[in-house]
């Protein structure tokens, strides 16, 4: 079972407790881009086995919008962060460098 | 005027803890900034109670203020005096970005009180309800089976619970169940 601790209520919620929403940071492009860009936009999803950055709503809890850092081979959880962030915080990223050296997601590293 | 009643109008069952529709609460749910000092004013002057820190219930009988999220508070006060309440709250709040709803008649309140109420609700909610980890002035929101609630502890042996009004009837059978005599886990 998943369990992400909610940034805003610092509740441990486990994973009925909560809404997955997909994948994090993703950059929108909407009017005026080119057709690629939007079609990248909406489709082309990160299906990795291994380190990946998702959003989850703490939805039957506080209802806010947070990030989780997890690895999606072995569920461990390497963090969760504030939702106002266009990238993961320092901090996480150096725990997931600590336990996954060499990992890269999309262009982080 | 017709007169207002609650979902269940006082149901209660006796088990292993004893389960009761608390009647009318009124209720407003306060939006805003939880750090702005005019929001702390106005919470204070309507219920008595300073601002709760996260997850703390501010909680004396009918009266109270219970942290619900970053930005979100609700407000207890006695049923009768909810409008009058709210209006002092709005014109307190005149100049800050906050927002005061009256919810009162959304919501329906549950009383579970005995020495096995944690096994009650231990049952239904995804929640460590160990002594260790919830005592009296926390506020945990989550689920009650498949329906949003809300608990808190008035003493050592007393829950009380909220959820909507549309899901009471739901909520009281969980309850119920949850609390049928001789069901008894005995983890807590």
């Amino acid at each position: 079972m998943l369990i992400l601790n909610c940034p805003y209520c610092g509740v441990d919620a486990e994973e009925t407790e909560l809404a997955a929403g997909g994948e994090a940071h993703l950059k929108r492009f909407g009017p005026d881009s080119s057709d690629d860009d939007f079609h990248d936009y909406l489709f082309m999803r990160e299906n990795p086995k291994g380190v990946h950055f998702e959003r989850w709503r703490h939805a039957n809890g506080c209802g806010k919008w947070f990030h989780a850092a997890r690895c999606t081979q072995t569920l461990e959880v390497f963090g969760t962060y504030t939702a106002q962030v266009f990238e993961p915080p320092k901090e996480i990223k150096d725990s997931i460098t600590a336990k996954r050296p060499g990992w890269t997601w999309r262009e982080l590293d | 005027m017709s007169e207002p009643i609650s979902a269940l109008n006082h149901a209660s069952y006796d088990g292993i803890a004893r389960v009761e529709e608390c009647g009318l609460q009124g209720m407003i749910t306060l939006r805003g900034n939880l750090s702005d000092k005019v929001l702390i004013k106005a919470v204070k002057d309507a219920t008595g109670q300073k601002m709760p820190g996260q997850r703390e219930a501010n909680v004396d009988g009918d009266t109270g203020v219970c942290w619900m999220s970053s930005d979100e508070l609700l407000v207890l006060v006695p049923y009768a005096e909810v409008e009058a309440k709210l209006a002092a709250m709005n014109n307190a709040l005149g100049g800050v970005h906050a927002l005061a709803a009256n919810v009162s008649d959304a919501r329906a309140v549950f009383r579970i009180s005995g020495a096995s109420g944690r096994e009650v609700l231990g049952k239904l909610a995804p929640v460590e309800l160990s002594v260790a980890a919830f005592q009296p002035g926390q506020i945990r929101r989550s689920r009650l089976a498949q329906v949003a609630g809300a608990f808190w502890m008035d003493d050592a042996d007393t829950f009380r619970v909220v959820c909507f009004r549309s899901a009471a009837e739901y909520v009281f059978n969980l309850l119920k169940v949850a609390a049928q005599p001789g069901s008894e886990v005995g983890v807590y």
